[in-house]
C-alpha cells in the first residue's frame, strides 16, 4: 500500500494552469469514479481550491501510481503531459503523509496559517467518503490530518495573529479594551476598508455603531446597514465623548480630529480609553492624538506594521508546529508500516504458535509419564489445528491484499488478534536485511 | 524540619521562574501551563514550611525578617492563585515566580533561629495585625505587578511595536481595572493594619501612637495610597498615571519595611 500525492499548488503553478485543472462541484464525484475505475489506484481524494489541486492516491506501486494520477490528470482536463508535468509535485510515503498534514493545518497556504484550507480539505474528504473511494488508510490518514491540524490550532498560536488590516484593527481593539462587547464603534466616513473593519468588530461583541459622513445621505444609508445611527458631520465631536473605538476614512485634505478635540473629550470620558483608527491618506487624525495619555492613534501604516508583525509571528509559530507533525508523524507511520500483509501474516502466526506452545506445555506438565511418541503425536495435532484455523484467513489475507478493502482485512486481523505494531515492524526489518 | 519545605518551596519558585522566563520569549503555551503547576506545589510546600514554623515557634510566624518575607512571600502566592481563578491572566505568573523567589532568596540569607517574643508583645493582636499588614502588602504587589504590566503594554500599543510581550499581555482596559481593583482591597487592609497596630500597641505598650519609624513610614505609605484611590476615585486618574503611582507607592512600602527591619532590627525596632 503506498500513498501518493500529485499535486500544484500557488506556488508551483501560475493561475491559468490552477484554472484548467481544477474540479468544480459535481464533476469531483465523477472524477473520483473514473479514478478508482478507469486508472490502478486503489482509494483516493481530491482537493480542489483556488490555489491548489491535489490528488491523494494509494496505490500497488509507488512508481505505477505516480504514472496513473498523472495520466489522470492530463487526460481529464485534456492537457498534454508535457505542459502539465513542471508544474506538478509529487509526494510519496512519509513525506506525503508530512504534506498533508501541513496542508490541513494551512502551513503550506499562502497566508499561512489561516483555517478556511482545512474546512476545503474536509470537504474533499467527505466527497470521496460518500463515493468510496476512501478506504482504511484515507480514511485514518484524513481523521489524523485533522486532528493535527486541531492540535496546531490550539498549541501554536499559528492562526491567532490578525493578517489583514481590518482584522488587525478587531486584534488591537481587544489589546486596549479586552472584551469589546458593550463598546461604541463610531464611523467617520465611509469607505470599503472602515466598512469591513466596523463589519468585524461588531461580530466582535460591539453593541453601537455610530455613522457620520459629509453626505448625510450616505450616513444615513449605511447605518441602516448596520443598524447604527447616523450623526451630522458638522456635529460628530459632540458625540464622540460616548465612543470608544473611532474610524475615520474621509476624503478630508486637514485633520478632522485635533489632539484639542480629544482632550476635551477625555476629561468628559473619566479618561476611559479611546482607540482611533485613521485609514485615510492624507490623513484625518492629527497624529499627536497619540501622545495623550489613553488614547491610542494606529494609521493605515501602522496597521500594515502590525500586519506584517503578525506574519513574522506566524513564520515563527509555524516552526514549533511542524515540530508536532514530526511528532504525529511518528505514530501515524508507525501504523501504515504495519499495514504491510507480510508482516501481518508473519505476526497472526507468531500469535497462534505462542499459544500452541503454551497450552501444549500447560497440557505436559499435567499429563505425567508420556512416551516420546506421545509427546510429538500431540505436538503434531496442534500444530495441525492452529494451522488448520490459519490456511484461510491467511489465503484470504494474500488475496485481499490487493484490493481496495485490503488494508481493510490487514487492519482487522490485527485489532482482532491484537498483533503489536511493534514487533510486525522488527521482522519486516529483520526479513529485509 | 519545615526548613526542608522551605528550600523545596524556594526551589519550585526558581525552576518556575525559568520557566517563565521560557515562556516570555517564546510564548508556548505548554510552559505557561508547566509554571502554573510550579507555583502550585511550591505553594503547598510553602504551607507546610508556614504551618510548621507555626507550630515549632507557637505563635505567628512574623516576629523576624526571614519569618515576614516568608509569610509575605506566601501571602502573595496565595492572591496570585486567587486571581488566577477569577481572571485567568496565565501570564501573571511570570511576575509573581520571580518576586516570591526574591522574597525566599533575601529571607534565607537572614537568621532563621526563633526568636523569643518580647512576653509584653505576646497577644492576639499578633495574628490579626501582621495578616493584615502583609495581606494588604500582598494586595499592593499585585496592584504593583499589574502597573507594570500596564506600562509595558502600553508602551507597545503607543510605540505599535507589535511584539514579544504584546502577545501574551492582557488589554490595558483589563490591567488597569485589575490594577485598580488589588488597591481597593489593599487600602482597607493597610488602614485595618495600622489601627489594630495602634490597638495592640496601646493593649502591650500603653500607647496607641509612639512616632516610631514603622508607624511614620506607614502613615506616609497609607497616605500615598489615599492620594492614589482618591485621584482614581474623584478626577479620573487612570492608566499610565496610576499604574506610574502605584509602582511609587509600592517601592516606598517596600523600601520602608527593609530599611526598617535592617536599621532596627525588628518591625517596630522593639525586638532588640
Amino acid at each position: 500500500m503506498n500513498l501518493v500525492i500529485v499535486g500544484l499548488n500557488h506556488r508551483t503553478a501560475p493561475i491559468d494552469i490552477r484554472e484548467r485543472l481544477s474540479f468544480q462541484g459535481e464533476s469531483i464525484e465523477e472524477a473520483l469514479g473514473r479514478l478508482v475505475g478507469q486508472y490502478d489506484i486503489n482509494e483516493c481524494v481530491i482537493l480542489s481550491t483556488c490555489n491548489r489541486v491535489e490528488i491523494v492516491g494509494i496505490s500497488q506501486e509507488i512508481e505505477k501510481g505516480i504514472r496513473e494520477i498523472k495520466r489522470f490528470l492530463s487526460e481529464y482536463h485534456s492537457i498534454p503531459l508535457r505542459d502539465l508535468d513542471d508544474h506538478l509535485y509529487v509526494h510519496t510515503g512519509e513525506d506525503a503523509v508530512r504534506h498533508l498534514f501541513r496542508v490541513a493545518s494551512g502551513l503550506d497556504s499562502m497566508v499561512m496559517g489561516e483555517p478556511q484550507i482545512l474546512g476545503q480539505v474536509k470537504d474533499s474528504y467527505s466527497i470521496a467518503v460518500q463515493n468510496d473511494t476512501a478506504g482504511v488508510i484515507i480514511n485514518k490518514l484524513f481523521h489524523k490530518a485533522f486532528s493535527v491540524a486541531k492540535r496546531i490550532r490550539t498549541e501554536t498560536r499559528i492562526g491567532a495573529a490578525a493578517v489583514s488590516i481590518s482584522y488587525a484593527a478587531v486584534e488591537l481593539a481587544k489589546k486596549i479594551f479586552g472584551n469589546l462587547t458593550g463598546k461604541t464603534v463610531m464611523l467617520v466616513g465611509a469607505g470599503e476598508m472602515a466598512e469591513l473593519a466596523a463589519k468585524h468588530l461588531l461580530t466582535a461583541g460591539v453593541r453601537e455603531i455610530l455613522i457620520t459622513n459629509r453626505t448625510y445621505e450616505r450616513a444615513v444609508e449605511m447605518a441602516r446597514e448596520f443598524r447604527g445611527s447616523a450623526v451630522m458631520f458638522r456635529e460628530f465631536l459632540h458625540y464622540i465623548k460616548g465612543v470608544d473605538i473611532v474610524i475615520a476614512s474621509t476624503g478630508s485634505p486637514n485633520f478632522i480630529i485635533r489632539p484639542d478635540d480629544v482632550m476635551g473629550v477625555m476629561r468628559e470620558r473619566k479618561h476611559r480609553p479611546m482607540f482611533f483608527i485613521d485609514i485615510a491618506v492624507p490623513r484625518n487624525i492629527d497624529p499627536l492624538v497619540n501622545n495623550i495619555d489613553n488614547a491610542y492613534l494606529f494609521d493605515i501604516d501602522d496597521l500594515q506594521g502590525v500586519v506584517e508583525a503578525n506574519l513574522k509571528e506566524r513564520a515563527r509559530e509555524a516552526e514549533e508546529a511542524d515540530a508536532i507533525i514530526d511528532e504525529e508523524m511518528d505514530t501515524f507511520y508507525r501504523w501504515i508500516n504495519s499495514l504491510d500483509v507480510v508482516p501481518t501474516i508473519i505476526a497472526l502466526k507468531q500469535r497462534l504458535e505462542k499459544i500452541r506452545k503454551s497450552e501444549l506445555e500447560k497440557a505436559l506438565g499435567q499429563l505425567n509419564g508420556l512416551s516420546e511418541r506421545e509427546i510429538r503425536t500431540l505436538d503434531a495435532m496442534t500444530s495441525s489445528i492452529t494451522k488448520k484455523i490459519l490456511h484461510n484467513p491467511i489465503n484470504r489475507l494474500k488475496k485481499e491484499a490487493n484490493n481496495v478493502d485490503g488494508d481493510f482485512y490487514i487492519e482487522a486481523v490485527r485489532k482482532l488478534f491484537e498483533l503489536e505494531d511493534e514487533e510486525a515492524l522488527k521482522k519486516t526489518r529483520s526479513g529485509e536485511e | 524540619m519545615s526548613y526542608i519545605f522551605f528550600h523545596i518551596t524556594a526551589a519550585a519558585y526558581f525552576v518556575a521562574t525559568l520557566i517563565y522566563i521560557a515562556y516570555l520569549f517564546s510564548h508556548r503555551a505548554g510552559l505557561v501551563r508547566a509554571g502554573r503547576y510550579l507555583l502550585y506545589g511550591g505553594f503547598g510546600a510553602h504551607t507546610v514550611t508556614i504551618i510548621g514554623r507555626w507550630i515549632e515557634a507557637g505563635r505567628t510566624p512574623a516576629t523576624s525578617l526571614h519569618e515576614s518575607l516568608t509569610l509575605y512571600a506566601w501571602l502573595t502566592v496565595a492572591l496570585y492563585i486567587v486571581l488566577l481563578y477569577r481572571y485567568r491572566i496565565t501570564v501573571l505568573g511570570a511576575f509573581v515566580a520571580p518576586f516570591a523567589f526574591l522574597l525566599l532568596v533575601t529571607a534565607s540569607l537572614l537568621p532563621k533561629e526563633i526568636v523569643p517574643l518580647a512576653p509584653a508583645l505576646e497577644s492576639y493582636w499578633l495574628p490579626v495585625h501582621v495578616i493584615l499588614a502583609f495581606l494588604g502588602n500582598a494586595f499592593f504587589t499585585l496592584a504593583c505587578i499589574f502597573g507594570i504590566m500596564y506600562l509595558i503594554q502600553d508602551r507597545y500599543l503607543k510605540k505599535r511595536r507589535i511584539k514579544g510581550l504584546y502577545f501574551i499581555l492582557p488589554s490595558v482596559e483589563i490591567l488597569d481595572e485589575l490594577n485598580y481593583r488589588c488597591l481597593t482591597y489593599g487600602f482597607p487592609l493597610l488602614t485595618l493594619a495600622i489601627i489594630t497596630g495602634a490597638i495592640w500597641s496601646e493593649y502591650s505598650l500603653g500607647s496607641y501612637w509612639s512616632w516610631e519609624a514603622r508607624q511614620i513610614w506607614s502613615l506616609i505609605t497609607w497616605f500615598l495610597y489615599a492620594a492614589l484611590l482618591h485621584g482614581r476615585l474623584t478626577t479620573g486618574w487612570r492608566g499610565r498615571k496610576s499604574a506610574m503611582f502605584s509602582v511609587v507607592a509600592f517601592a516606598v512600602l517596600i523600601g520602608s519595611f527593609f530599611i526598617i527591619y535592617l536599621l532596627f532590627g525588628g518591625a517596630h525596632g522593639l525586638l532588640r
